[in-house]
């Protein structure tokens, strides 16, 4: 499978955020989620971003998801100006450039796995025939073939999350966003998805953003360490303890 | 997102809620089907009057007359055309070239003369008149005692009530005339009536002992050489019919009915022929008067003026029907509204369960969005929905509908057999109608779909997803 991630030479920015805002307004007081964040992210890259709930992490992912526009300031990711995209655009952007991993799964209840997997293609218009043999084959490579006609319901919480897996990387976007990802997961199922995240980052050159509170899984998976709190960047780091474990194997490509 | 692919999850996403969204498309078929009832109905009751109108024979016929024959129905004198005198004559081909024009369902020889019938011995003077077969199909034959001749050449006779009053000795009782018909058909059916009638008989040519040069004259002249004879038939009586045939024509009426190939094959002496004889001589039978039946009304118009092109005088009733339609038309609207009431209802049905469905889909909504669905996906999804249930429910209506008409005709028709009237046809469901009630159905749903899209769209994912 060949990734638009690779076309990126490595290092090049993926992700561009400058003077990024977003601020709420609930009643009177207005809430700074985020509040004057830059930031870059290269691709090929997986950085994790840090912080107590609250901190602004979450809306930040949402911002490069395209799924919430700044207050102020901008975002770029591999090339879109989030900012200046029509909602159209952005809805385009979400289906082909980004691929969205959530704490709760968020399959459809009432789909199979296989048409979870397939919605995504249905909206990008790809024919059925095609659609079937990708899904089959995502699918496959999450280990779940055996599951394909089986609805979310049926399964366990770690599978759901691998079928979450194979929705979000079957339009093949460059970039993967993974909303505290094991949140919802026992430690051992957890460490089994977050392998096939760093599989698919280290693999497929796909550039990861993931947002959790867990130092250390993060620690253990990231090659960087951002902080926040309060919605600003409180620190920025490369994770030695990645660069001495497996971080070789990055440096090697 | 691809038609199909919609098509299919619309049908998916109502399928996961069946019992709601089954009971709004009831709503909807509740809807088309009163719709349907009311509109059948107003069209049942106009069909039924044209119908009436139509077996009158009134409003499809052309009465096409020779110009020779000066006595016209219409008051003016033709002034286009040939003169009376170098007009055509209305002959077996003039009949036959009309039959064939566009729109004519058929032409046929007015055979009516006045003669003498004797039954049981006693002298009755009536008119009698020949009627074509497909004289079978008018109202008058509806309640025939009896039955239709039995072919086109047959010495058979149909009378009317009134001609078999007489020939039982029964006076009419003046007003309301209720006599029954099948006691009067039951001694005469079966029964003989001896006919007498002037036959134009073709003389052979007399000789002449004129010149040799005026051969070639009396040539030309000796086919319109004829002598009358007086004949003799016996006609059977095979039918009575209870309403008068003829209502249209007046004083003129006939009683007596035969079939027309064997009233022609009598060559009654008419009293056109007195005229004709100074014409050239042809081997076909010359009318005075041909009538002609049009397809349509609507058409009685075009079929006029081409046969007065050809040279002939017509006559019909134009126009009178008109009103009548206007009248309908008006009914049709009201009925309409009154149908439509229920599909109102069922709109605002439709909007309701779409509403709630965003609110229980609110997450889904926020997965589709955040995966990639665009607004127009998401809006078009409702959409679909909104058309299926249009769709199902406007054949479910649509069949309800004939139902209830059905039902409601078999129920009318059970009160008329009690009140001894004949049964009628109240309730029409035309293809159209179908057409219409499933068209406006789809579109109903659509317009009710619109406001719920557009909400569905327009959700935020961020909020959506956050929604526990």
């Amino acid at each position: 499978m060949s990734s638009a991630g690779n076309s990126q030479p490595n290092g090049a920015p993926a992700i561009h955020a400058e003077q990024l805002c977003r601020h709420y307004r609930m009643g009177e007081t207005v809430i700074r989620a985020v509040d004057g964040v830059t930031l870059e992210v290269r691709a090929g890259e997986f950085v994790a971003l840090l912080g107590s709930s609250g901190s602004g992490k979450s809306s930040i992912l949402n911002l490069m998801a395209g799924l919430d526009r700044p207050t102020s300031g901008g975002v770029t990711v591999h090339g879109h100006n989030l900012a200046q995209l029509s909602r159209e655009e952005l809805a385009r952007y979400r289906l082909h450039t980004v691929g969205m991993v959530f704490q709760s799964f968020n399959l459809i209840p009432s789909m199979t796995l296989s048409e979870n997997v397939e919605l995504p293609m249905r909206f990008a218009e790809i024919e059925r025939g095609k659609r079937d043999s990708r899904a089959r084959e995502g699918l496959r490579r999450v280990g779940l073939q055996t599951r394909m006609n089986h609805r979310p319901s049926e399964l366990s919480g770690g599978e759901q999350q691998r079928a979450a897996l194979a929705r979000a990387l079957i339009n093949r976007p460059q970039l993967l966003l993974a909303d505290e990802p094991t949140g919802n997961l026992d430690s051992h199922t957890g460490t089994e998805i977050m392998n096939m995240v760093r599989e698919f980052n280290q693999q497929l050159g796909m550039t990861v953003v993931m947002v959790t509170h867990e130092r250390a899984l993060a620690e253990r998976y990231a090659q960087r360490l951002i902080f926040l709190a309060d919605g600003k960047l409180v620190s920025d780091e490369t994770n030695l303890a990645f660069v001495r474990s497996g971080g070789t194997e990055q440096d090697r490509r | 997102m691809k038609l199909p692919d919609l098509a299919e999850l619309a049908v998916r996403n109502l399928r996961e809620s069946v019992l709601r969204n089954s009971l709004t498309t009831i709503g909807i078929s509740v809807g088309v089907a009163s719709l349907v009832a009311m509109l059948s109905l107003g069209i049942g009751l106009q069909q039924l009057a044209s119908r009436r109108l139509m077996k009158s024979g009134l409003f499809d016929t052309v009465v096409v007359t020779s110009r020779r024959d000066l006595r016209n129905f219409n008051r003016d004198q033709e002034s286009s055309g040939p003169a009376p005198g170098e007009s055509r004559i209305l002959d077996e081909a003039t009949r036959q070239e009309i039959e064939h024009m566009p729109n004519v369902l058929e032409a046929y020889p007015d055979i009516r003369f006045i003669t003498e019938l004797r039954y049981e011995d006693k002298p009755h003077l009536t008119m009698v008149a020949a009627l074509p077969s497909s004289a079978q199909s008018t109202d008058a034959f509806d309640a025939l005692q009896g039955h239709f001749f039995s072919s086109h050449t047959a010495p058979e006779a149909v009378i009317q009530k009134t001609f078999a009053e007489e020939l039982l000795g029964k006076t009419p009782k003046a007003g309301l005339d209720e006599t029954n018909v099948a006691t009067l058909a039951a001694p005469l059916l079966g029964k003989e009536l001896t006919m007498r009638y002037a036959q134009r008989e073709a003389a052979p040519s007399a000789p002449t002992t004129a010149a040799k040069e005026n051969a070639a004259a009396d040539q030309a002249l000796a086919g319109a050489a004829y002598s009358v004879v007086s004949r003799e038939l016996k006609l059977k009586i095979v039918g009575v019919a209870d309403l008068d045939p003829e209502s249209m024509r007046g004083p003129t009426r006939a009683r007596v009915f035969l079939p027309l190939k064997l009233a022609e094959s009598l060559h009654v002496m008419q009293p056109t022929d007195l005229r004709e004889i100074s014409r050239a001589p042809t081997d076909q039978p010359v009318y005075s008067s041909v009538s002609v039946r049009v397809k349509n009304p609507s058409q009685v118009q075009t079929v006029e003026d081409a046969i007065k092109k050809m040279g002939f005088n017509t006559f019909s009733i134009l126009d009178a029907s008109r009103s009548i339609q206007q009248f309908f038309k008006v009914l049709d609207v009201f009925l309409g509204i009154f149908g439509s009431l229920a599909l109102a209802v069922a709109f605002i049905g439709i909007v309701n369960t779409l509403v709630m469905a965003i609110l229980e889909r609110r997450r889904e909504i926020g997965i589709m969005k955040a995966i990639g669905a665009s607004d127009g996906d998401v809006k078009r999804l409702f959409f679909a929905e909104a058309g299926a249930m249009g769709i199902l429910g406007g054949i479910v209506g649509v069949a309800l509908g004939w139902a209830i008409g059905q039902l409601i005709n078999l129920g009318t028709n059970v009160y008329l057999k009690r009140q001894s009237f004949p049964p009628e046809h109240f309730w029409s469901v035309p293809w159209w109608l179908v057409a219409f009630a499933l068209v406006f159905s789809f579109l109903v749903s659509l317009a009710a779909g619109l406001y719920p899209a557009g909400r569905a769209a327009r959700l935020d994912p961020v909020q959506a997803l956050r929604y526990e």
